[in-house]
């Protein structure tokens, strides 16, 4: 007899998406952007400067692989080739292993044109929230970074961190902050937030009778003010985004707006047709880049 | 661009903060720093790589160790003291 298979609470949706109304010619300046993240891998491609497809999957062991996969997938139904694209800038913690790359750039930067190019100038202040590290970045109106910090010594709070917590409650990671806001009264934050320490602090709630959604609000409100310490050190200037897997994580994002006194301009409904997704945001900021970048080496 | 290396953990935060805009890359503050945790490094800002000042990635996230006998909480580290054009200061609080 098989064993049935156990679930994956931690698993999210791997997806690509074509915009609609959106072509290409051969006359026009193809970019793609390729982040290769610690959990997920990114591709994003432009047409002059315009968001056209892009593909998510999850990180493998082999990170080239990752991101000709991520590429590939990106590409899947536009009728173009990787020979087609004019200049192809990497980015990501595994951005040095991306083979076809023209240039490799800092996510930082990245993030800042990605987040500028998905809300427009009036954005300041992106918290991206990755699988192993968080970043508060401050911008200019052209996307520009001003100052940023990198917080990648502790995965509290991070995507993965929400990942080991989804699996430990058996809540699936795409319903995690839906279900952490349904609480009474916020409770207490947690005050180990250690991914390590996770399933102890954990269990011993769950063990004095807190409900799942309980415990969950407890930790993720601990994120939150973690997150707030970190955007602040910065310096808050509105507006506001959040970007990476965690920008979609409803929870962190209200509790984040609770701390800091400040809404955050409305995240675009990444699951419908035609909509941007604030994961891409690195992707399609390094796509950007990549076209500045291939102008400007036409210019000489 | 200003960037923050460090982190902030349980037991306060540690940063040393370089502002590459002010940054010349000479370098003087990578001969000063008794601990070699400063180095030059390319930085991309404005489509231009740029070399400028940077604490090495093996001392980013043992900051607080590394430059802890420079006693950065008074901001006269000899990487401040070095630094002519103003680029370097430290953000150092312990809880």
């Amino acid at each position: 007899m098989s064993q049935p298979k156990e679930a994956e609470f931690w698993r999210w949706q791997e997806y690509h998406r074509i915009m609609p109304d959106k072509k290409w010619n051969n006359k026009d300046i193809i970019t793609a952007g390729v982040d290769v993240g610690s959990v997920g891998s990114k591709a994003a491609i432009m047409v002059n400067g315009e968001a056209y497809s892009w593909g998510i999957i999850r990180t493998g062991s082999n990170s080239p692989e990752s991101a000709k996969k991520a590429l590939d997938y990106a590409l899947e139904g536009t009728g173009l080739k990787v020979s087609d694209l004019k200049y192809i800038v990497g980015t990501g913690y595994g951005r040095v292993n991306v083979p076809m790359a023209n240039k490799a750039i800092t996510e930082i930067a990245c993030h800042a044109k990605g987040a500028n190019y998905i809300w427009g100038s009036s954005v300041r202040t992106v918290l991206d929230v990755g699988g192993q590290d968080i970043k508060a970045i401050r911008i200019d109106e052209t996307g520009r970074v001003v100052s940023f910090l990198m917080n990648d010594k502790c995965a509290a709070g991070t995507g993965r961190g929400m990942e080991v917590f989804a699996d430990l409650l058996q809540i699936p990671i795409e319903q995690i902050g839906e279900i952490s806001l349904k609480v009474e009264k916020e409770p207490e934050p947690v005050s180990c937030t250690c991914v390590a320490f996770a399933k102890t602090e954990a269990m011993g709630l769950l063990r004095k009778g807190w409900t799942k959604e309980k415990v969950l609000a407890a930790y993720t409100r601990a994120m939150a003010v973690r997150m707030a310490n970190l955007i602040n050190r910065v310096g808050l200037e509105k507006e506001l985004v959040i970007t990476g897997g965690q920008s979609k994580n409803i929870g962190i994002v209200r509790r984040i707006e609770t701390i800091l006194g400040v809404k955050t301009l409305t995240m675009p409904n990444w699951r419908e047709e035609g909509s941007l997704d604030p994961m891409v945001a690195g992707a399609l900021g390094a796509a950007s880049l990549a076209r500045a970048l291939y102008e400007k080496a036409q210019k000489g | 661009m200003i960037t923050h290396y460090g982190y902030c953990d349980g037991s306060g935060e540690y940063y040393i903060v370089i502002d590459s805009d002010k940054c010349t890359g000479c370098g003087k503050c990578v001969q000063k720093c008794p601990q070699s945790a400063l180095k030059l490094e390319t930085e991309f800002i404005d489509l231009e790589d740029k070399t400028v000042a940077a604490i090495s990635e093996e001392h980013r996230k043992k900051i607080r160790y590394t430059c802890d006998s420079c006693n950065p909480e008074s901001n006269f580290t000899p990487c401040i003291l070095a630094c002519e054009a103003k680029a370097i200061s430290c953000v150092w609080n312990t809880q």
